[in-house]
């Protein structure tokens, strides 16, 4: 082996002066001693978290719950040793023009991650503003299953997809039917005529004969969600003679359905809603004892967990009387991925960001299932449902077995029999 | 679907059509007397449920027993404000009396979004969940109720204007501006005067609404342009015009809801709007201009 003579460098070397030596001495000592306060300035500084949510308009009730999830998380991730989130509020209005623009001007304002926005309407306008940008966004609650499907980089959901909720409801109903030994022949299908409503009618066709169903779909009827009667509605569903409901809605319209239902004198065997509204406090509160018995089967929480614990406490401190759900948790678990993510990014870059979101595998969470990790679609695909019912003011956990605390009661009393 | 299905809702829609149609004669009188379209008369009514739930809530004063204080405080305001701000806009171009109201309901709506937040709010009476029932006839009790009290408002502002000294010169001023001003009448306190009286409907309609639907500060809007298509329905400046075009669009929406999907029953009401603008352009009961 040919031996090499001595290098250009060490020749170099040889003839650095020493004032050439201390200034490269003093630059190397200066490089050296800022690098541990860049790692410290990344780490303490609050990483800014652009929060959009329906405020104010027709789903406000929802948007301002969701509001309670984030006001509870910042003691809480201090207490799991996560860094500061600098929250930004942002108000959509229900609406996804409004959405997008808000998202524009969060973004301008500097936000380096985006939540939210309980819709899938409002969250698929959002994410596109994201993708364009190149910010994270993580998305709370939104279930339209095209979001996650466009191949987007800076988009990620801790949420199931409209696919995933209802084949997590049909295995449920089919294991409350199973318990309580009956079920129901027909049910008539009422849904919002949203972005998420219109996913879960497409979602029913596509998934509910593989499960067997013991009961079959006489009509589906569609409505606004923003309408202000659904007298229509409930006449035409009653008019089919339907055993049960099967409901996909939001908080107003299904006190009104409620209300409707009371008045034109109907009680079905069953009421089982596969979205948001029927095991909301608002619905509780202003129903009474007319809320009690509607089945929900929805992303819910995993109660023997110790964060959940630790959730419920923090909520019940925050806001006394208000029970703990899908809102609170998904709000808070997505802001936990941004606070986790940047942890370990030790950067506000939104692609380092992305990345590290991307590579997410949090086990200490409140969701069912086995934690918090994302698909190369950006979806958490691992989450579970669960079936809850109300019962005088509070929810029941019904199913699944495993993660249940009461057994369901069937069917629903008659609204006539209820004092 | 059974007959009794279609009757039910039939009857539904015209019990919800004769509180549209009081709401919308509120903003047919300020047309037809005053000439100025009132751009907040939705959110003005929103101001009236808000004052029902306040005092139901404060009070538990049933929202019945509250519509004429909450009409008189709605003539009130009603009355101020066209004193006030809109008899100046009077002789201005119509894009400035548009834009005067569009402004002033756009106020409303984020003061009541200050003083009351977002969330959606209800009064739940002893009989908000009544019904009765007339062989398979199930009739909404607070809806017969509205429709009812609705009623009885629309006969007792056409006795003010058919029999009274006062609703002689409003007529009189509708009819002629000069000619009214010749003669000696108080033009601009007569036009307060409407303004007031169609607020104060509009009172009575929000304070019976408030019974049927919830209310959110973002309501307005939706029941200003109800009420525009109501309105040139039955014909602007119509009494009796505004009622047959609430009744006529409640129904309509209603039945096809029932007939064809819930989610399009707003089409035919704006399908019916396209087809008068037209055949009538005037509206069913509207005079053609000469």
């Amino acid at each position: 082996m040919k031996r090499k003579s001595p290098s250009n460098s060490q020749t170099k070397t040889a003839s650095v002066s020493r004032r050439t030596f201390t200034v490269g001495l003093g630059a190397a000592g200066f490089t050296a001693g800022i690098a541990p306060f860049n790692i410290v300035r990344a780490q303490g500084a609050a990483l800014k978290v652009g929060v959009l949510l329906p405020r104010s308009g027709f789903q406000a009730g929802i948007g301002q719950d969701c509001q309670r999830g984030v006001d509870i998380t910042a003691g809480l991730l201090k207490d799991m040793g996560l860094p500061n989130l600098q929250i930004m509020n942002a108000d959509t209005e229900t609406s996804v023009d409004v959405a997008r623009s808000r998202a524009e001007k969060l973004i301008g304002d500097g936000a380096q991650v985006l939540m939210g926005a309980f819709d899938s309407g409002q969250s698929s306008a959002i994410a596109q503003v994201a993708e364009q940008k190149g910010i994270p966004y993580i998305i709370n609650i939104a279930a339209a299953p095209p979001i996650t499907e466009q191949g987007y980089k800076f988009v990620f959901r801790n949420f199931p997809t409209a696919g995933m909720i209802l084949g997590g409801a049909f295995t449920a109903q089919k294991e409350i039917f199973a318990a309580v030994g009956a079920a129901p022949k027909t049910a008539v299908f009422l849904h919002v005529n949203d972005t998420f409503g219109t996913a879960m009618k497409g979602g029913i066709g596509a998934v509910m004969p593989k499960f067997d169903m013991p009961y079959k779909i006489v009509e589906t009827i569609a409505y606004d969600p923003a309408a202000r009667d659904l007298s229509v509605e409930i006449s035409k569903a009653k008019a089919t003679g339907a055993d049960s409901l099967l409901l996909v809605s939001r908080l107003n319209d299904a006190i009104l359905l409620t209300r409707e239902m009371v008045k034109q004198r109907w009680s079905p065997m069953a009421i089982m809603s596969m979205g948001p509204g029927w095991y909301e406090d608002q619905y509780l509160k202003t129903l009474g004892k007319l809320s009690d018995g509607p089945l929900s089967f929805v992303p819910w929480y995993d109660p023997n967990k110790p964060l959940s614990k630790k959730l419920e406490a923090a909520l019940a401190k925050a806001h006394p009387g208000v029970s703990l759900n899908t809102n609170h948790v998904y709000t808070f678990e997505a802001l936990l991925i941004a606070a986790d993510a940047y942890k370990r990014a030790g950067s506000a870059d939104p692609k380092a960001l992305a990345d590290a979101i991307r590579a997410t595998k949090i086990t200490d969470n409140v969701s069912p299932g086995p934690g918090i990790q994302f698909d190369a679609k950006g979806q958490n695909d691992k989450l579970k449902i669960s079936a809850i019912q109300n019962r005088g003011g509070k929810l029941v956990t019904v199913a699944p077995k495993e993660a249940a605390n009461a057994k369901a009661e069937w069917p629903l009393k008659p609204y006539d029999k209820r004092a | 679907m059974t007959f009794d299905v279609y009757l039910n809702v039939a009857v539904g829609g015209l019990l919800t059509g004769l509180v549209y149609g009081l709401m919308a004669l509120g903003l047919s009188v300020i047309f037809g007397v005053v000439r100025v379209v009132n751009f907040a008369h939705g959110e003005m009514m929103t101001i009236a449920m808000y004052i029902a739930i306040t005092l139901f809530q404060a009070l538990h004063l049933d929202p019945l027993v509250m519509l004429v204080p909450v009409a008189a405080v709605l003539f009130c305001l009603g009355y101020a404000l066209q004193a006030g701000i809109i008899n100046p806009f009077i002789t201005r171009p119509e894009h400035s009396q548009f834009l005067l109201l569009v402004a002033i309901a756009i106020i409303i709506i984020n003061v009541l979004l200050i003083l009351f937040g977002p969330d959606a709010q209800s009064v739940q009476t002893s009989y908000s969940y009544d019904s009765f029932q007339v062989g398979k006839l199930i009739v909404d009790a607070t809806k017969l109720y509205a429709a009812g009290a609705a009623l009885a408002v629309a006969v007792a502002l056409y006795a003010f204007f058919r029999f009274t000294a006062i609703g002689t010169a409003i007529r009189a001023c509708a009819d002629n501006y000069t000619g009214a001003l010749v003669v000696g009448l108080d033009v601009k306190h007569l036009y307060a005067l409407t303004f007031g009286l169609g607020a104060a409907c509009v009172g009575a309609a929000g304070v019976m609404l408030v019974l049927i639907v919830d209310v959110t500060p973002s309501l307005g809007p939706a029941y200003t342009l109800l009420a525009f298509v109501i309105v040139i329905t039955g014909g602007l400046g119509s009494m009796p015009g505004a009622l047959i075009g609430g009744v006529l669009i409640g129904v309509t929406e209603a039945m096809a809801g029932l007939i064809f999907t819930p989610s399009a029953k707003s089409m035919f009401a704006f399908g019916i709007l396209v087809l008068v603008l037209l055949f009538r352009p005037q509206g069913i009961m509207g005079k053609k201009a000469a």
